[in-house]
């Protein structure tokens, strides 16, 4: 059977009617829909179900895919701010770079950004039951990289240069950070640790990394073998301490 | 031994009158933090874990039972008052931040009891509710600016403009934001009864919505906190309305933190987070970093529920409220929920609880003003919150230009709660405050949502009253009517921020 595809021309159009077609399409079956002359439209995908396939071609606006459950979304040219927000399950491929807070509060579902992403990209991240989260970055990452970050996967590929990010995983108490390469112990914020990567680990990974080599064309093999600095939570209490009681 | 200053004075000493005990053990089985106990033919009692619950009191059949608050004088000094001295002890023991339950237990005078109520007299008559009709129905949300009409081919008119969805309340008072976690899902359930019973609504609070209030969710209002606990695409389409949680009256500026102690089993199933990790809500919402994304966020809610639910917005009431308030109100949302600096929380810092923010009567007050100012008090409703605790106060509340208000303290007392402010102890014997099964079990919906639905009535029926003795026959014409308020031994500056006039003028 042949897929069902719809193309919607976004030009000039406000978000809620582009969102509008959108959800009509998928609720009608569309199993892609192709969003064709996208320029700064926020919140597409948003709160969607489903699990039909949306590509944008364009820049991607504010909140893309933010509460989606389901879909995949891939946008053929950058997002602005906060792409994967509170988002539920799903994924979003985005072949060029982020804005800030990528995957904010993400509780389950796979973001993924081929070029750089902004301050506080994967900030509160969030794991439950089968429910993981995982963002991985081709490029680099801007500091408070995985700020209170509470479950997930986050992992940072460096493919176009050290990342020279400050204040990572400031307050984390779940989850775990990985960059390729070393990491300077000076950018690492109060609550998170460095540990070695185990074979066990890099197990682990490599699925998602060769997922993410296969969605963007690269090789996976070097980056199977790379080295990898691991970051997790000193204490998953990192506030018990503070506070005594009146 | 951790430091030389021994123990402190008894903050509270419980006696038993053995004349009268029949030592039924009622008061050992119902108090849960340990203060009594059978040894052979006596029952002992450890006055150091008290808190002043008086579960036992309430529960003891004999009356026997007595409860005495501070009952160890230190010096007295008008200073160095027995609460600085005894949190300085506190941190030199510990050297951290002190957390404590409930509201601000600051001694500071409180503006509503300082403000009087109009009646009519013989220029105007009063209105008899028992005979004419007043209407305390109130409709929150979005008014058009202004109408658009135009004629159908009948001939016709009709309106044009399209109506912003908007919350119909029966009444004024609404049941404020108390999460899953914080208080038991017994307690939820009997709120929420409550509500559908008096036809208002009641808030979620950050925890998500347990399964269990599903029935219920057409009178839930679903909250979206920083840690966004419990928040997907589900959880916003379920509620009546969506609030977006910026700021607390007990503690503004701050964060929130659920201790892993508290995330049981169901807890986190309901905020979607593993067992036992604590659950921290940052300070800020961390895709908020300025107004414009505050829009961002309210629009994105929107658009995930197709515009057709109201987001209200709610803010810890500081100093510069009135233009926040303005603000928020220009970023799409129905409403603003301002929590006054009395408001209460199952744990704020102390520091915060006593010291930070500003009365709710003046930030309500000046908000209305400056909304109406800008030519903004119909893009949004004002809800006021923050230790309202009778009728008189709702009345006060919407005079000073609040459209309706939040209760939350009320309503736990209403269910039994009496504001020991152990809160964060996890054991609340009411069953409230607690997650613990066999304490839970002690608070009956069936029982306490009558209780709360009784009270909303009681102060629906008196608000009706108030009203009638004033002349106003509908909630529209009270609300913002400061010229039915009278300020008692408020000064002129008081007088001024409120736009009241003294007694007598």
């Amino acid at each position: 059977m042949m897929a069902k595809q719809v193309t919607i021309d976004a030009k000039g159009m406000h978000y809620t009617p582009l969102n509008q077609q959108i959800r009509k399409a998928v609720e009608d079956g569309a199993d892609e829909v192709v969003v064709q002359n996208v320029l700064g439209q926020r919140f597409i995908g948003d709160g969607l179900r489903g699990n039909a396939t949306i590509h944008v071609y364009g820049v991607a606006g504010g909140d893309l895919a933010m509460f989606m459950s389901g879909p995949t979304v891939i946008v053929h040219g950058n997002a602005e701010h906060a792409p994967g927000n509170t988002m539920d399950s799903g994924k979003v491929v985005i072949h060029g770079s982020a804005g800030d807070a990528v995957a904010h509060s993400m509780r389950g579902g796979k973001v993924f950004v081929r070029g750089n992403i902004g301050y506080r990209g994967g900030i509160h991240m969030k794991q439950y039951e089968a429910q993981r989260p995982i963002l991985v970055v081709g490029g680099s990452a801007r500091t408070f990289l995985g700020e209170y970050m509470a479950g997930g996967l986050l992992v940072v590929l460096g493919l176009d240069g050290a990342m020279d990010a400050r204040g990572i995983g400031s307050g984390i108490h779940g989850g775990e950070i990985i960059i390729r390469g070393n990491v300077d112990d000076a950018c690492l914020a109060a609550g998170a640790k460095k540990v070695p990567l185990t074979d066990e680990d890099r197990k682990r990974i490599a699925p998602v990394i060769r997922e993410f080599a296969g969605d963007f064309g690269l090789d996976p093999e070097p980056l199977l073998n790379a080295d990898y600095t691991r970051i997790v939570p000193a204490s998953a209490r990192p506030f018990a301490g503070k506070y005594t009681w009146e | 031994m951790s430091s030389n200053l021994g123990s402190m004075p008894l903050r509270y000493r419980v006696t038993i009158d053995r004349e009268q005990c029949m030592e039924c053990e009622r008061c050992i089985n119902n108090c849960s933090y340990g203060v009594f106990r059978r040894d052979g033919d006596r029952i002992l009692i450890n006055s150091r874990k008290c808190t002043a619950c008086h579960r036992c009191l309430a529960y003891c059949p004999r009356d026997a039972i007595m409860l005495e608050e501070q009952p160890c004088d230190y010096r007295s000094h008008p200073v160095w008052t027995r609460a600085t001295r005894e949190a300085i002890y506190n941190q030199a023991r510990t050297g951290k931040i002190i957390l404590a339950g409930m509201g601000s237990v600051a001694n500071l005078p409180v503006i509503f009891d300082h403000l009087m109520l109009d009646a009519c007299q013989v220029t105007t008559p009063p209105t008899d509710p028992l005979r004419e009709p007043v209407e305390l129905r109130t409709y929150l949300g979005k008014k058009p600016s202004h109408l658009d009409l135009c004629r159908n081919s009948n001939g016709d008119v009709e309106l044009a403009t399209e109506l912003a969805p908007n919350l119909m309340v029966e009444t004024p008072v609404m049941l404020g934001h108390m999460s899953y976690g914080a208080i038991s899902l017994n307690a939820q359930v009997s709120m929420a009864r409550a509500a559908k019973e008096t036809g208002t609504y009641m808030g979620t609070g950050e925890g998500g919505l347990h399964a269990g209030l599903y029935p219920y969710q057409d009178r839930m209002i679903v909250q979206v906190a920083s840690g966004r606990f419990g928040v997907n695409i589900d959880y916003l389409e379920r509620g009546a309305a969506i609030e977006i949680k910026l700021g607390q009256g007990a503690k503004p500026g701050i964060g929130g933190h659920l201790t892993g102690e508290k995330v049981s089993k169901d807890v986190s199933r309901t905020r979607m987070i593993p067992e036992g990790s604590d659950a921290i809500s940052p300070a800020p919402h961390h895709d908020i970093y300025g107004i414009e994304d505050l829009s961002q966020l309210v629009r994105a809610i929107k658009e995930a529920t197709e515009w057709k639910k109201p987001v209200f917005a709610k803010v810890a009431a500081v100093n510069n409220t009135a233009e926040n308030v303005a603000a928020v109100a220009r970023s799409s949302v129905d409403a603003v929920v301002i929590d006054g600096f009395r408001g209460g929380t199952g744990a704020a810092p102390r520091v915060f609880r006593d010291h930070v923010g500003i009365p709710i009567e003046v930030a309500v007050a000046s908000a209305d003003r400056e909304l109406r100012r800008q030519g903004l008090r119909n893009e949004v409703s004002l809800i006021a919150c923050g230790s309202i605790r009778e009728s008189a106060d709702v009345v006060k509340a919407i005079a000073l230009g609040a459209d309706a208000v939040y209760i939350g303290t009320a309503a736990l007392a209403a269910m039994g709660c009496r504001v020991c402010g152990n809160c964060y102890q996890g054991l609340c014997p009411w069953g409230i405050a607690t997650q613990r099964p066999d304490l839970v079990e002690r608070l009956d919906p069936d029982v306490a949502s009558k209780q709360v639905a009784n009270l909303i009535h009681a102060w629906t029926l008196e608000i009706t009253e108030l009203m009638g003795a004033a002349g106003i026959n509908s909630i529209e014409s009270l609300r913002g009517n400061r010229d039915r308020l009278r300020g008692y031994m408020l000064d002129e500056n008081i007088l001024n921020v409120l736009d009241v006039e003294p007694v007598g003028a």
